[in-house]
C-alpha cells in the first residue's frame, strides 16, 4: 500500500513559468552514498536533462548557481553547530527541501553517539580532538527546519528517487510505501529468512521501499528504511529473543542504522480507538 | 494430433462421464512423461520447487525440478526443510505458495498511457492466450481457489485478468497424505484428499519396488491425458494401500476450527482483541500467504519524460493503515481494529458476501506469522467469555 505524502506538496513556481525548476543537492553528516544514488541514475536521468537545472551539486559539477532553488535534496545529519545554522540558510533558500537518506530522515549511523561519552569518542578518534566542535548528538534535518518530503534508506531507493523527481517535473501525485519490507519479500517470492531459516529479521517493522534487498541475498532486514506505519517493536523484540538474541544484540540491530526512528516506538504500540 | 487439438470443442470443466473406478498406476518414469507431457502441451507448467530451504511454487521445466526426498517441519513461525533420503516426491505439507500465485499474482499490468498527437491513448493490458498447468495442488488449495474464484467473478463485473489464467488452468492434485500440524482442513471442510476441482489426481505410495502413483481423472481432458500415456490401471491392491494411507492422514490434525466461528469473531468488544493486537506485527504476512485473500491495490507509475504511465494492480493487505484510509484517515487505526477486520471476515462477513467461509484450513498464516500467532488459537480465546477469561493469554 503507498501513501500520498502528510502534507501536500507544493510545486514551484518556475514549473508554471515554463522554467526547468532548479535542483541543488546538499550534504550533511553522511557518506555521499546517498547523492551518488542520484549519480547512479545516470542513464535515466538523461531524459530529464533539458527539464532540471542542476545548480548546486559539488559532488557532480563544479558549476555553482547562487539560490534561491525550486528544490533542495538535503543528505546527511546536523552534528555541528555550524551544521544546524547552514541548514536554516538553505531551507530560506529552497522552496521544496527534500531529505534522502537515514542520516538525514533519523540521525544515521553516527546517531550511535547520542548519550554516549562523545568527548572520549573524540580523543580516540583525531589526532587534533581540539579541532572538532561536536553537538551532543546527531539529529535528522526535520529537527531544525520544516521539510517537505523525505526519502528513506541507507542508502536511498533509486528508484524511489527518480518517482518523486517525476512527480516534480509533470506534478502528479507521489506515493510512497508505509507498509512492512515483508510484504515485497512476499510479493518478490523470497521465503521469510525468519521463519525458513530463523535468522533474525527486522522486516516485520520496517518500511518497505528497498524492494527487500537483504533478505532476498538471505539475510535478515537491517532496518535502513526506518519504521513502517505501525511498528511493534516490542512483540518483534520478544520474537528475536526466541531466535537466539539477547536484549544487547536486539539493541546493537535496531540502534544501526535508525536508532533513534526505533526507540520511539519501544513502548506498546499506541492503541487508538478500535 | 495434440492434446490441445483433441480437446477443442471439449469443455475444459466438463467431468467425466465414465465411472469413477478407473484408477491408473504410474511409476516414476510415468511421472517423468506426464510431466513432459504438460511441458509439451502447456506453455507455463508450475509445481513444487525447493528454493532456500523452502517448497515454493515456481514454474519448472521437467520432473528433475520438483523436489525428491525432502520433508519439512512446520510449526507457528517455524518451517524447516529436511532430507529423508526417500525417493517420494509429494511427502510434505503446504509452502507458502498457493494456487493463488499463479491466477491472482502479486503484480499484474492494468493499462499503460501514452501521450500521442496532443492526446492520451491508453493500452490496457493484454491477457494473453497462455495455457498453464501445475501439478501438485491440495485438496484445500482447490477448495481455495473456488473460493478466490466466487470473489473475482461471481458478480457482474467478472475479473478478465483471473478469468483468463483460471478458465483453463489444468490442475494435477497431489492427494496429501503429510500434512503439516499446522493444518486443519478436516473441520474446515475438505481434504486431505481432493474429491473434485482437478483434471488429474494423483496418490503418491511408498513401496517396496519404487514408488507408485496412483491417478484418477476429474474431467475429459485429464482422462486424455491418460490415454495419451498408454498406462495400465492399478491393482485393487494399490487402491487399498490408498484408503489407508489417507485415513491415517485425516488422523493426524491437532488443531481445530470450530463451527460456529462466524458468530465468535463478530463480537466486536470481546477483549481478546486487544491481546492479540499486543503480538500481532501489523506486517501483512498471513494475508500475503493466504490462498483466498484477494485484496489489491492500484499502483501508478509516470515515466520521467512525462510521456508515459502505467497502472499495475498490486497485492494490498487489510493490516496496512493506508488501506482504511479516507478524507480523515485510516479509520482502522489501532492493530486490534485491523486484526479484527481480517478474521472476521474471513471467518464471519465471508459467509454474508460468499455464501462460505473464506478460510480452507491450509495453516499458511500459522506457519508464516513471523510471531506465531495462531488464527485456532485466537477462535479459542474468543470463544470463551470474556468476563470469565482467565487473565494470562499472552504466551
Amino acid at each position: 500500500m503507498q501513501h500520498a505524502s502528510p502534507s501536500p506538496i507544493v510545486w514551484p513556481d518556475s514549473l508554471d513559468r515554463g522554467e526547468p525548476p532548479s535542483l541543488a543537492v546538499w550534504k550533511f553528516a553522511s557518506c555521499d552514498g546517498c547523492q551518488l544514488s542520484l549519480l547512479d541514475c545516470e542513464d535515466e536521468l538523461l531524459a530529464v536533462a533539458g527539464r532540471v537545472a542542476i545548480s548546486y551539486f559539488p559532488e557532480a559539477t563544479t558549476a555553482m548557481v547562487s539560490g534561491p532553488y525550486d528544490v533542495s535534496l538535503v543528505e546527511g545529519s546536523i552534528t555541528t553547530a555550524h551544521d544546524a545554522e547552514r541548514i536554516r540558510q538553505i531551507r530560506r533558500q529552497s522552496r521544496l527541501l527534500v531529505t534522502i537518506g537515514a542520516c538525514a530522515t533519523a540521525g544515521g549511523i553516527q546517531a550511535l553517539r547520542n548519550g554516549r561519552d562523545v568527548d572520549g569518542f573524540r580523543s580516540i578518534v583525531y589526532a587534533h580532538p581540539e579541532y572538532i566542535d561536536l553537538l551532543a548528538e546527531s539529529t535528522p534535518i526535520a529537527d531544525h527546519v520544516p521539510v517537505d518530503l523525505e526519502l528513506r534508506g541507507c542508502p536511498i531507493d533509486r528508484s524511489q528517487l527518480l518517482q518523486t523527481l517525476a512527480a516534480l517535473l509533470d506534478r502528479h501525485a507521489l506515493r510512497l510505501p508505509t507498509t512492512s519490507v515483508c510484504v515485497d519479500c512476499k510479493a518478490r517470492g523470497t521465503s521469510c529468512v525468519m521463519v525458513a531459516h530463523g535468522t533474525p529479521c527486522l522486516g516485520p517493522i520496517t518500511q518497505a521501499g528497498c524492494n527487500a534487498l537483504c533478505p532476498s541475498f538471505h539475510r535478515g532486514c537491517y532496518g535502513c528504511f526506518g519504521p513502517m506505519e505501525s511498528p511493534n517493536v516490542p512483540a518483534l523484540r520478544t520474537q528475536l529473543e526466541l531466535l537466539g538474541l539477547d536484549g544487547a544484540g536486539i539493541d546493537r540491530l535496531l540502534d544501526t542504522f535508525n536508532g533513534p526512528a526505533f526507540a520511539e516506538f519501544e513502548q506498546e504500540p499506541e492503541s487508538g480507538p478500535p | 494430433m495434440t492434446l490441445a487439438q483433441r480437446w477443442a470443442g471439449v469443455d475444459p470443466g466438463s467431468v467425466s462421464s465414465e465411472p469413477a473406478a478407473e484408477w491408473w498406476l504410474m511409476r516414476a518414469g510415468d511421472l517423468h512423461r506426464l510431466v513432459s507431457l504438460l511441458t509439451v502441451e502447456f506453455d507455463e507448467v508450475f509445481g513444487p520447487v525447493a528454493v532456500d530451504g523452502v517448497i515454493r511454487v515456481r514454474q519448472i521445466h521437467s520432473l528433475a525440478d520438483l523436489p525428491i526426498g525432502v520433508t519439512e517441519e512446520q510449526e507457528t513461525a517455524s518451517y524447516r526443510l529436511h532430507e529423508t533420503g526417500t525417493a517420494l516426491r509429494f511427502s510434505y505439507g503446504l509452502g507458502p505458495d498457493s494456487l493463488k500465485s499463479i491466477v491472482h499474482p502479486p503484480r499484474s499490468p492494468v493499462w499503460t498511457m501514452r501521450r500521442q498527437d496532443g492526446s492520451l491513448v491508453v493500452d490496457p493490458a493484454l491477457h494473453g492466450t497462455t495455457t498453464r498447468a501445475v501439478i501438485g495442488a491440495r485438496a484445500c488449495d482447490i477448495r481455495a481457489l473456488e473460493i478466490l474464484e466466487r470473489t473475482q467473478t461471481g458478480g457482474p463485473h467478472a475479473d478478465p485478468a483471473f478469468t483468463a489464467r483460471r478458465s483453463e488452468l489444468f490442475v494435477v492434485a497431489i492427494d496429501c497424505t503429510h500434512p503439516a500440524p499446522t493444518c486443519f482442513c478436516k473441520t474446515a471442510g475438505q481434504g486431505p484428499a481432493a474429491d473434485q476441482g482437478f483434471d488429474l489426481a494423483v496418490t503418491e505410495l511408498d513401496d517396496p519396488n519404487g514408488v507408485v502413483y496412483l491417478v484418477r481423472a476429474g474431467t475429459d481432458r485429464g482422462r486424455s491425458m491418460m490415454f495419451a500415456l498408454h498406462l495400465g490401471y492399478a491393482p485393487p491392491r494399490q487402491i487399498e494401500r490408498r484408503t489407508r494411507a489417507l485415513e491415517e492422514a485425516n488422523r493426524d490434525f491437532i488443531r481445530e476450527l470450530p463451527n460456529d466461528a462466524s458468530d465468535v469473531v463478530r463480537q466486536t468488544d470481546h477483549p481478546q482483541w486487544e491481546v492479540v493486537a499486543e503480538r500481532c506485527l501489523t506486517c501483512g504476512n498471513c494475508t500475503a500467504v493466504c490462498p483466498t485473500c484477494f485484496c489489491t491495490d492500484m499502483e501508478d507509475r509516470v515515466g520521467l519524460d512525462g510521456e508515459t504511465a502505467t497502472r499495475t494492480r498490486v497485492w494490498d493487505t487489510c493490516f496496512s493503515q493506508e488501506y482504511s484510509h479516507l478524507g480523515p484517515g485510516p479509520h482502522r487505526a489501532s492493530t486490534a481494529a485491523r486484526y479484527r477486520q481480517w478474521l472476521s471476515h474471513k471467518l464471519g462477513t465471508w459467509h454474508d458476501q460468499f455464501g462460505e467461509s473464506g478460510c480452507v484450513g491450509c495453516g499458511r498464516c500459522i506457519t508464516w506469522c513471523p510471531v506465531g500467532i495462531d488464527l485456532t488459537a485466537e477462535i479459542e480465546s474468543l470463544s470463551l467469555d470474556p468476563l470469565s477469561r482467565p487473565s494470562e493469554e499472552m504466551p
